[in-house]
């Protein structure tokens, strides 16, 4: 027991060394000039939550899951009556919100969630006994279940694909939310795309973002120097930046591995300075304004269109709703993202693409299988970079403003680590990690500069549970003479 | 000859592992190579396709010159390797693997391939739809070879296809070896360190030594010869007569 009492008391030190600063000390805004706040508060209650947190998690090990199971289940208990009671109750003083340990709203969600989550483990420890392993046994339960999302996935993706579609007319479908799932598909369509080169292909590519730009570029230069609409651009878009992607491919083809990662990243941040500084062409950092937006079949989403022109509520007898352009722009997307995950699926059948997945698991095989690497490769990459293009056209006349400061090498590694974390070559993984990575971060907006630690401490433990991604499955292309089962 | 090898030279950096080679093949023949480890045995037929490249001499395949070709167009002509280590896809299935040997072949003769191969190795048509990294390795290195002969070559080259093997699954191995050649007509150039088995089955033979062939003649001579015999065999040779695998 003092064994236990001292470890818990030095992890709680620990947590403090590292973490005392950035808890402690803000540095806030108000008139005047910047001020220190200090949050005492919020100190005391990391490490009290430090403390305790660890000595459940010793007596748990230890075969004692008494303790944690009730303190853990009433401090649980207790905290959601007082989250779910905080922002409802108008009472002044606050006394809710007084009496919730941390300052901010969703750091008590956080920590409500590891609570519950500890309290049940305890539960399932009294009931079957200690776990021997508790990594490995949790290993094969994510194995279970991407097994089983894989078994069926036949239900799970026409459910998902019927929330996507239906999401803009159900009551959650606010300006913002609409806004964030615009984003989150975005991001799904990238990583759909940067799968074809990383997950099918297996080169690594960190400068993704590139043909991202390039593609954004080509459309707001065609469209505000030549005049031309969206629909007529974005096939040129994506040819511009699949010429780009074969172009990047030439060099790269003799590197391997991390030698080619660092080639992509030099080129991804080559097209980025171009941009900046090619000013006669590309405007510099002032970027390019005024990117018309996409219409309807030629029909504009604006309130009171120009001169001889009809607008799309006008046509379809609606009252004008700023809305509809939004919802409008999110079906765009959705219809684009679906077209690259059909596209994936089909090719993958294909002899290129059976090419390419031999070519990641063993190029010197492969070659003296008669497949030409050369050619292979230039196509993965001219056809990831394609529809990052696409993606980048989109993002262009969503934005109605672009610069080189949106093409920055975080992108790339968000797109990278989308498909990382979804399992590579996983397409459902993929949605999976975008709505982790880009939609939660929103959400989490409260945090302030905070989620960015959150999102690492996510990663962290994605690393340890899942390093091979959160789906990580991979599922056949052929099968022949059936295999018993009736399955296909 | 059907493929004729002169005076190549191969070097890994600095490290010369060929130092000027000569053999010819003939169609229809199972020619095998023996030697020691790091006589360049594997070298020698990964020279022929390509990677690495020779230095000097000249490698000519039914008296076309490939000595400089990429080793995609050298498959094309109608070689195939069974690579040394097999390097078969190990996330992609059985038929996958099959599907990918079949990259230079017609997509018509695709079902007709894999029913020839299955024949050949029923074990892998039962595992048809299992991924190859799952497979034993007798079982991965029967893939190695079906997936070679899924390109329908004249030229089969062979690397160590017993290493590693149990001595049952070896014999069955050499057996399918010899079927190959002798009722498709797939000439087949063999480099095993089991020499007692190799010499056995080839027509002729070659003995490779520090990247020098030191002697060549019918499979027959070789196993008589008592240089041979002494170098390859001794200590090996009682035990594989009980059917063990002779470790050179």
């Amino acid at each position: 027991m003092r064994a236990a009492l001292k470890e818990s008391g030095l992890a709680s030190l620990v947590m403090l060394a590292l973490m005392a600063l950035m808890v402690g000390v803000r540095i806030a805004d108000v008139p005047g000039g910047l001020e220190i706040q200090w949050r005492y508060a919020d100190v005391i209650a990391a490490l009290v939550s430090v403390f305790f947190g660890r000595l459940g998690l010793i007596l748990m090990r230890e075969g004692r899951p008494m303790s944690m199971a009730v303190v853990g289940g009433v401090v649980s208990v207790v905290l959601l009556v007082l989250l779910v009671i905080a922002p409802i109750s108008d009472a002044e003083p606050h006394w809710a919100r007084a009496a919730l340990p941390f300052s901010g709203y969703v750091v008590n969600v956080l920590l409500l969630i590891v609570l519950a989550a500890l309290s049940l483990r305890a539960v399932a420890i009294m009931r079957r006994g200690p776990i021997s392993a508790p990594s490995q046994a949790s290993e094969s339960v994510m194995d279970r279940i991407s097994a089983s999302v894989q078994e069926y996935s036949r239900y799970i993706v026409p459910f998902l694909l019927a929330a996507a579609i239906l999401f803009p007319f159900t009551p959650l479908a606010d300006r913002q939310m609409v806004d964030i799932a615009i984003l989150v598909v975005t991001y799904v369509m990238l990583g759909w795309g940067l799968n074809i080169v990383v997950g099918l292909a297996g080169l690594l590519d960190l400068g993704y973002v590139a043909f991202y730009a390039v593609g954004a570029y080509a459309y707001a230069l065609l469209a505000t120097e030549m005049g031309l609409g969206f629909w007529l651009c974005l096939p040129f878009a994506g040819m511009m930046a699949a010429l780009a992607g074969v172009i990047l491919g030439f060099p790269v083809l003799r590197l391997r591995g991390d030698y080619l990662a660092i080639v992509t990243l030099g080129f991804g941040e080559m097209i980025r300075i171009i941009l900046l500084n090619w000013y006669e062409v590309t405007n510099g950092p002032d970027g390019i304004s005024g990117i018309p937006r996409p219409t309807f079949f030629g029909l504009p989403f604006v309130r009171s269109p120009a001169e001889g022109v009809e607008s799309f509520h006008s046509f379809f007898g609606m009252t004008y709703a700023p809305i509809d352009r939004i919802i409008f722009l999110y079906y765009v997307i959705l219809v684009m993202a679906l077209i690259t995950n059909q596209f994936t699926l089909r090719i993958r059948k294909l002899p290129v693409g059976r090419a390419w997945e031999a070519l990641r698991e063993d190029e010197t095989a492969s070659q003296s299988l008669g497949i030409n690497p050369r050619n292979t490769k230039l196509t993965a990459f001219g056809i990831g970079a394609m529809f990052g293009g696409f993606a980048g056209s989109f993002f262009a006349t969503r934005q109605g403003f672009i610069s080189p400061e949106s093409f920055t090498f975080i992108e790339s590694a968000v797109i990278l680590a989308i498909v990382v974390l979804g399992g590579m070559g996983s397409q459902i993984g993929v949605v999976l990690a975008a709505i982790l990575l880009i939609g939660l971060p929103e959400i989490f907006r409260e945090l302030q500069e905070f989620r960015m630690l959150a999102f690492g401490a996510a990663m962290v433990l994605i690393m340890i549970w899942r390093p091979r991604g959160l789906l990580a499955f991979r599922a056949p292309t052929i099968r022949l003479f059936g295999n018993g089962t009736g399955k296909r | 000859m059907m493929l004729e090898v002169t005076g190549v030279e191969t070097f890994y950096g600095n490290i010369q592992a060929l130092r000027g080679v000569d053999v010819a093949i003939q169609q229809g023949e199972i020619v095998t190579l023996i030697g020691a480890n790091g006589a360049g045995k594997s070298t020698l037929l990964m020279t022929i396709c390509g990677d690495p490249r020779a230095a000097r001499g000249r490698i000519s395949f039914e008296g076309r010159d490939i000595t400089r070709l990429p080793t995609y167009e050298i498959v094309r002509l109608g070689i195939a390797q069974s690579p040394e280590g097999r390097r078969i896809f190990p996330r992609m299935t059985v038929l996958e693997n099959l599907q990918i040997g079949s990259t230079v072949a017609s997509e018509d003769h695709f079902d007709e391939g894999v029913a020839r191969v299955f024949k050949l190795f029923p074990l892998l048509q039962e595992r048809r739809n299992q991924r190859g990294g799952t497979l034993s390795g007798g079982e991965q290195q029967m893939l190695a070879i079906a997936r070679a002969l899924m390109s329908r070559p004249r030229l089969l080259l062979l690397d160590e296809p017993s290493l590693g093997l149990a001595p049952r699954l070896v014999s069955q191995i050499f057996d399918v070896i010899k079927e190959i050649n002798e009722s498709e007509g797939v000439t087949i150039f063999l480099v095993e360190q089991n020499a007692y088995h190799a010499l056995r089955l080839a027509h002729r033979a070659y003995v490779m030594a520090n990247g020098n062939i030191l002697m060549s003649g019918t499979g027959q001579e070789l196993l008589n010869n008592d240089e041979i015999r002494a170098a390859y065999l001794e200590g090996g040779a009682r035990k594989t007569d009980v059917g063990q695998a002779g470790d050179a």
